[in-house]
């Protein structure tokens, strides 16, 4: 076959079909995986929930959007989780953006009485190895039971009880910085009660 | 002070060549010479800083109220690519003494994974306008700087003896391995 | 006979002899950047082959469609779009694998290797042996990617596929960026060395 001479429309016509076509086409895939992508946000979600907080009953979970403390377009999901009628805690999906690369996101399950329950990170494009290692046990067992009034919940190097993780002092410090964002939220959720 | 750090971070500890390891293919290709290095390395701050600027206005404005998240990469490629055209074209005009020096770069650019890198990653960093500009041009500094010290390096390289099988781009490679260390050490500037 | 020979050939090239990452040193950035584990590595180059061999073999079924002058821009929306499949299909249905690997599968768009095969295979050959250049092509950076893989975490980490084989760490900065350019530097020699050039 021929090729097609390069002439102005033919160039135009060509670029727009294939722009059109791929544009398409991808509303299509994009239909068919949406719900999927949906779902595995909402799993990781759920499954975080679950691992923060202390067995709650599922249809007795509060959902509340709050504004971040320190900026007002930002918005915080909190779950209150109940067990019969009492409340057994209160799951904050905070976030911070001093992380070493950007943003880190994660959900603190914080008892009643202030307590911390357990955190899990949700999102974080921290360095592999160093940074991302605030998701193994040696790191995150630490901060598990304690209460911000008996546990300074900064970096030794900061004044603070924590132990950072080796090399990795601004992702340690960002995770800090997190759960003092989470117990900001804790306190006016306590106090609107 | 939060863009001081930014633009330390940007350029010195998240260097972009140095850390993470975008923009490898020009690094390695136009890093022989320091007068070539220096050339791309202004091409380079130029279309990314003005990249990040349309690519960041474009989701803001026009793909995120559309709901047409899933055609970013498109977008975003065909803007840079176009934006490569344009550039060129009126630098031709403008600045013909500048078009000499940084025209050969240029259409080079479009497939620089640090212009898309940059593009996408403000989106994932969550940054506002300003915070985006200020990370695309240091970020592109950062390319440059990474740039001019390897050709330094290896106009050096060129005199010394490298055992056979290393000549070329495995001595380069390991040195770049060394130069990323180096930069390490940046680490706990903020 | 000999039309089956050169079939095999556009095949096998991409895995040794042309190998797009080890000897054509193309597509490094995420040679480097994702390479941080074996599993990384493998699905990144996966990633890599689906959109190489389906951009291949459309940019080949299209190319007397196009003329010459927007011939670029079109493979580049063309790889675009399978791109941003695959980066929805992976959201889908491999998250986790979607978390490691982030940005870099978008950045798929900017790997030199698929233009560069469109643009050098592709838009000259027909649509079966684009099939197999892409298929070679694409193995062979998998290949590449996933041994990568497999040194830097074996080093750094201490394990093989995720699974630990020493107790505590590893040599941690082979799973940092300069580990990364390290290693690759030596892989690239070897394979010179073992290909006697």
């Amino acid at each position: 076959m021929k090729k097609k001479e390069s002439t102005l429309k033919n160039m135009l016509s060509s670029l727009a079909i294939v722009a059109g076509i791929s544009g398409v086409c991808l509303g299509f895939v994009y239909g068919l995986t949406k719900d999927r992508i949906d779902a595995a946000a909402q799993a990781k979600k759920e499954n975080a929930l679950r691992a923060v907080l202390p067995p709650f009953d599922n249809e007795k979970t509060e959902t509340l959007d709050m504004a971040s403390p320190d900026d007002a377009n930002r918005r915080i999901e909190v779950f209150k989780a109940y067990q019969g009628e009492t409340l057994v805690g209160v799951a904050v999906n905070c976030y911070t953006m001093k992380g070493f690369g950007g943003e880190i996101d994660l959900m603190a399950g914080i008892l009643p009485d202030g307590t911390l329950n357990k955190v899990s990170v949700l999102n974080m494009s921290e360095t592999p190895g160093l940074g991302t290692k605030m998701t193994d046990p040696g790191f995150y067992a630490q901060f598990e039971g304690k209460h911000p009034a008996s546990f300074d919940m900064k970096v030794k190097k900061d004044g603070g009880d924590v132990d950072a993780i080796t090399s990795a002092t601004i992702s340690s410090r960002a995770y800090c910085d997190a759960l003092e964002r989470a117990y900001k939220i804790f306190n006016q959720v306590v106090a609107n009660n | 002070m939060e863009y001081i750090i930014l633009i330390i971070s940007a350029i010195l500890v998240n260097n972009i060549v140095f850390a993470q390891t975008l923009g490898i293919c020009p690094f390695l290709g136009v890093s022989s010479k320091i007068s070539s290095s220096v050339g791309m390395g202004a091409a380079v701050v130029f279309v990314i800083t003005l990249a990040t600027l349309v690519t960041f206005l474009l989701n803001q404005y026009v793909l995120v109220p559309l709901e047409l998240g899933f055609l970013q990469t498109i977008v975003y490629i065909l803007v840079i690519a176009a934006l490569v055209q344009m550039v060129e074209i009126i630098l031709k005009k403008v600045s013909p003494s500048l078009y000499s020096a940084l025209g050969i770069f240029l259409p080079l650019i479009t497939t620089n994974c640090a212009v898309l890198g940059v593009a996408l990653l403000v989106i994932q960093k969550n940054f506002n306008l300003l915070q985006s500009v200020v990370y695309g041009f240091s970020t592109a500094v950062g390319f440059g700087l990474a740039l001019v010290i390897m050709a330094g390096i290896r106009e050096q390289l060129e005199l010394a003896s490298v055992p056979r099988g290393m000549k070329g781009s495995p001595i380069t490679l390991v040195t770049a391995g060394i130069l990323a260390l180096a930069f390490m050490g940046f680490a706990n500037l903020v | 006979m000999s039309a089956r020979i050169n079939q095999w050939k556009n095949f096998s090239k991409g895995i040794l002899k042309e190998n797009p990452a080890l000897v054509l040193m193309l597509g490094m950035c995420p040679t480097l950047a994702v390479t941080s584990s074996a599993v990384n590595g493998l699905g990144m180059g996966l990633a890599t082959t689906f959109v190489l061999v389906l951009s291949n073999m459309l940019i080949s079924a299209i190319k007397t469609q196009v003329p010459d002058k927007v011939r670029i821009p079109c493979f580049i929306v063309v790889i675009a779009a399978f791109v941003t499949v695959v980066d929805l299909l992976i959201k889908g249905f491999l998250p986790a694998l979607g978390e490691s690997l982030g940005v870099f599968i978008p950045l798929i768009v900017v790997n030199c290797i698929v233009l560069g095969r469109a643009e050098a295979f592709a838009s000259k050959n027909g649509v079966f042996s684009s099939f197999l250049d892409g298929l070679g092509m694409g193995l062979g950076f998998t290949l590449a990617l996933t041994v990568l893989g497999i040194i830097r975490e074996a080093l750094g980490a201490g394990s093989f596929f995720g699974s630990k084989f020493i107790e505590g760490d590893g040599i941690i900065v082979f799973i940092l960026a300069p580990g990364a350019f390290i290693a690759l530097g030596f892989l690239v020699a070897l394979v010179r060395r073992l290909s006697g050039k």
